[in-house]
Formats: structure tokens, sequence, C-alpha cells
């Protein structure tokens, strides 16, 4: 049942109850209609809010756990080559293929209104369009990471050319690029909006994400079953930052504007995906549980994700926070 | 010019604006406006958009609420309990603005501007991503949904772009049977919006001002409308932001991030 539905009913029931309506509008107009009491004009939603269902937030983690693993898959090739550190690379660009190449873009392509026409993502590439080059950089580390997994295949066959190894790092390198932009990008999609919960945090959001990405990748590894140092560094160092900016987010006051991160559903999801990512991860990995630690932060993250749209919507349906975020 | 030319009016005549490249606009004066809602039906008829399952406001006598993907044309009931009573209509539409959110933020070019600098999304081009329905500082396009025809696609006003290339006004100005809704040069529009503003603050009508958000990103607007009282009673945004203005401060903070990580997750693997 809509607002509306849900106020015609309030009126109905009033009516029935005390014999007549009261309320501002009903005397003056001399109609049955009270107007409800709210900002700008009858409390309608002045910006609209967001129209993308579950897709988005789950491509939002995957893709951003896809590319801190192509930044992983990099680092670990540069710094390897023990046989372990090998093995990682491996692990760490099927992971980003399966993410970036294969979960992602179908995700991306269930949310269109016209899923057939995806392609035309392809049509055109506009710099000003944060969709536009985040749809370009996907696809070009999509292409990486594939090409990157199916030279390192070659590579170690009887007789390949030794320019197969040069160009398997070539397609590292790009992927482990591509790959951190891939993460944090998704935070000027979020930012350059008109929806106020959102672009008031448009310098947070591209840090948020790309942490968030980095810390998910890492889990993952571990989850998979790699324990190295580099990893539970990189675990503290996401964790730690997410503690930082869960904080700075509680204390900088946008003031109407930021209730939906606080209050509702949003602000129950994304406070309980802060504590996950946060405190709970960073606790859990200093003494010692790091499965405890990964799952903790993958979780925070997605929740987070979800947290974000679903402040995004509340937000965009607030005509009183965007009136907040305008001055004459 | 005055309000009520008949035909004489720029709203009657052919016109050969898409030819000359004439950049045209439209003039919406409430206080002329007598709520018929003859360009909400004019609008649905030429342009075949779908009509909507009914939803009672229960906060007005709108029940259409607000434009979207098949309101493209939306006359707005203002009731305000001053002395004397007041009661206004507004006929509201797509702005067409001069630095447009939603053709910035279409990652498919199906969004154009047109010759008489008009913004239209081309219906053939869109795969209903759903980006520029968070991009518009107005609340204007939005993504049609099932099962409506033409569903999944995002629509709003075209400006009747049709109409004009064959030399007719927009279907809306056309059918207003009171000339609230006026079309023609936008320089034209901007001159008669301020010349009724001045008119009326003669005739002792105070509250009454030109909304054209010229000062803000936005850089202006192809479809100027004369308000009473401030812009927020009306759902107007007083100080509209086209998003791209944050662009430069939100991808410098990606780079950083992007490169923060690049360079821990180095640190990470070269020194442990």
């Amino acid at each position: 049942m809509s607002d509306f539905e849900t106020r015609l009913d309030d009126i109905r029931e009033e009516a029935r109850r005390r014999g007549s309506v009261e309320g501002p509008g009903t005397r003056a107009a001399g109609g049955p209609m009270p107007t409800a009491a709210g900002a700008g004009y009858y409390g309608l939603p002045i910006v609209k809010p967001p129209v993308w269902t579950w897709e988005i937030p789950l491509y939002l983690f995957t893709g951003g756990l896809a590319g801190m693993a192509g930044a992983i898959a990099l680092a670990a090739h540069v710094a390897g080559p023990p046989a372990a550190e090998t093995s990682l690379v491996h692990s760490a660009l099927w992971l980003a293929f399966l993410g970036g190449a294969v979960v992602s873009p179908v995700l991306l392509v269930l949310d269109l209104g016209r899923p057939r026409r995806f392609l035309h993502m392809l049509r055109v590439f506009k710099w000003r369009s944060p969709m536009s080059v985040g749809a370009w950089i996907l696809f070009l580390f999509g292409g990486a990471v594939t090409a990157a997994l199916i030279l390192t295949e070659w590579a170690v066959r009887p007789g390949a050319p030794t320019a197969v190894d040069t160009l398997r790092t070539v397609a590292i390198v790009v992927a482990g690029i591509l790959g951190p932009a891939l993460a944090a990008y998704t935070g000027v999609l979020f930012g350059a909006t008109t929806i106020p919960a959102w672009f008031a945090h448009h310098r947070d959001l591209p840090f948020h994400f790309g942490v968030s990405g980095l810390g998910s990748a890492a889990a993952a590894l571990e989850l998979l079953g790699f324990r190295s140092p580099a990893l539970h560094a990189i675990g503290l160092g996401a964790a730690s930052i997410e503690v930082l900016l869960g904080a700075l987010i509680e204390l900088r006051r946008h003031g109407p504007v930021d209730q939906v991160l606080r209050e509702g559903t949003s602000g129950r999801l994304l406070r309980g995906s802060a504590l996950l990512t946060g405190p709970a991860a960073l606790v859990l990995r200093l003494v010692g549980v790091i499965p405890g630690a990964a799952i903790a932060f993958l979780v925070g993250a997605v929740l987070g994700r979800y947290g974000w749209l679903a402040a995004g919507r509340a937000s965009g349906r607030d005509p009183a926070a965007t009136l907040a975020t305008q001055r004459l | 010019m005055t309000i009520g030319e008949g035909s004489a009016s720029t709203n009657q005549a052919r016109h050969t604006h898409v030819a000359d490249g004439v950049t045209v606009g439209f003039f919406t004066d409430p206080t002329v406006c007598i709520g018929c809602k003859a360009c909400e039906v004019a609008c649905k008829e030429w342009n075949h958009v779908p009509a909507e399952p009914t939803a009672w406001a229960g906060t007005s006598y709108d029940h259409t609420h607000a434009l979207g993907a098949s309101t493209w044309r939306h006359v707005k009931f203002l009731e305000q309990e001053l002395d004397p009573f007041r009661w206004l209509f507004l006929s509201d539409v797509c702005k067409h603005c001069e630095h447009a959110g939603c053709l910035e933020a279409c990652p498919t070019g199906a969004i154009v501007r047109t010759e008489v600098g008009s913004v239209l999304v081309q219906d053939d081009v869109c795969n209903g991503c759903g980006y520029c329905v968070v991009a518009c500082p107005f609340g204007v396009i939005d993504r049609r949904p099932d099962p409506l025809p033409g569903s999944g696609g995002a629509f709003k006003c075209t400006f009747c772009y049709d109409r004009q290339v064959s030399g007719l006004t927009p279907a809306c100005a056309k059918a207003c049977p009171t000339e609230s809704i006026q079309f023609g040069p936008l320089e034209e529009m901007r001159s008669r919006a301020h010349g009724r503003v001045a008119e009326l603050e003669d005739r002792g009508v105070r509250d009454v001002s030109v909304y054209d958000p010229v000062g803000t990103s936005v850089g202006g607007i192809h479809a100027i409308f004369l308000i009473p009282g401030p812009p927020s009673n009306w759902g107007l945004p007083p100080a509209p932001e086209v998003p791209t203005v944050r662009l430069r401060a939100a991808w410098t903070s990606a780079i950083l991030a992007a490169a923060l990580a690049v360079a821990g997750t180095f640190a990470a693997f070269l020194t442990t």
C-alpha cells in the first residue's frame, strides 16, 4: 500500500470515528482532503529516487572485490616468485575473472530496463558520465583478466614462445591498474547524482568503496586458504580505514541529509556494515581469528552496498533533504 | 506582447525554428492557468503516452503527483491558506536545461541536444540503465515500469520535436485555452516572463518571480515559469545543480583511493 493510500485510509478512519475530518486544507478549500504537512509540494519528492534493484549493490560488491583482486594479483606477481605467491597470483586472477568478467557484467545486464541492448553501453565513450567510464573500465578490466588467465595457461605449455610470458605480464599490469579504478569509480557513480545522501558524500564514497573492495579481495583469498602476512596486513589496513571512515560518517553532520544514514532500514544496514567491516573485523584479526575476520568483512561489505542504495532511495524520496542542500 | 493574443500569438503560428536552428522555449504562467489539464491530455494523445494506474493522493486534489515516465506535462494544484485563500495551478514540464544532467549522465548517447536546444531521448537507443533518473535535478525523467508499452526505457517530454520539425507548436501549448503555456524563441519567452512579472507588480501583486535558475550550474532552463511564492512550494528546487559539478572532486577521490590501494597492496607484498 502506498503512502497515499495509507493517508486516504487514515482520513476515512478519522471521518468514521469523529464524523468529520479536520486539518489544514479542509476548511479553506471546502474539500474533504486535509493537506498533510510536508516540505515542498505536499511532501512529494523533488528528485527521483534511484530505480536500481538488488543487482546494483551486489555488483558494487563483486566489482569492487574483483577489481582489487586484480591489484593483489599484480602486487603478488611483482613480489614473486616464491611458489606460494605464484599460486596466489593465479587464484587472485581467477577471482578477478569470475567477479569482473562473469558475475558483474551479468548483474549489470540484468539491471538494465532493456537488457538486450547492453552493448549500447559501448556505443560511445563519455568521460563526463561515470556510468560510461565505468562500463568501459569493466569491459577493459574483464578483457585484461581473461587474457591474463588464457596466457597463464599457454605459458606453461611446452614450446610456448617467450612473448607469451611478456604479454601475460602486460595483461596483469593492465588488470592491476584498472582494477582499483573499477572498485573506486562506483563512488563517483553515486556521488555525481542529485540524491542528497549520496552527493553529500561524493568525496568519501570512492574511498569507502575502494577500501571495502580491497578488504573483500584479501578476505576472499584468505577464505580460499591463503595465509600470507601480506593479505593479513591488507586486511588490517582495510579494517582500520573502515573504522576511520565509519567514525567520519557518524561524526560529520550534514543535517537532515544524513538522517537516512542513521535511521530506518538504510541506517540499520549501514551501521551494521560499519560495525562488521570496521571494529569487528579488526578485533577478530588482532586476536587471530582470520576466517572470522574475513567473513565479518565480506558480510559487512555486502550489507554496506545495500545500505547505500537503501539510503539513496530514502534520501531521494525526502523533499526536506533536497531542500536542505540548496541555498539561494 | 500580452497574454491572450488569440490567433496572432506565437502558439498558433507555423514556424521554421528547426530549420533555422532557433533555440526555443516554453513560458508557463500559472496566473492565467485554469487547471483544465488540456496540456496533459494533448501531450498524452499526441505522444501516445500510456495511462498509469490511479493512486489517490490523500494530500491534495492533485492525483497525478509528479512528472514521470508517463506524465510529461503535470498540472500542479497548490492550495494556500492565505488571505484571501489562494488556489493556483501550474503546468510543470521538463526544463530542457542549458546544462542537462540527464544528457551528461547518459552512457549510450541516447539523450541528445536538438537544433532547437531541447533535450531529446532517442527511444531506439536507450537501454534503460537508469542513470539519467538520478542525474536530473528536477526529478523529471524516469524509467517506465512493466507492463506499460515501451517499458524499461527512460522517458520524458520530447518538446514535441516531431511536431516542431513540421513547423507545429508543441501539443501542450497548442491546446492550452488560456495561453498559460506559451511557446516561441527562448529569448522572447524570457522577455515575456520578465514583462509579465513587471505587469503583475504594477497591479500590486507582490510575490511573483521568474523561475529560471541562470545563476547555478544548470545555467538556465528552456521551460521558464512564472511562480507566485517561493519555488519550494511548487516542488521546484530553489538552487538546482547539475550533478557533474561534483565530478572533479569525486574523481580526485577515486584516483587517490585507487593509488592508495595499489601503493598499500605493493607495500604489503614487498615488505612482509
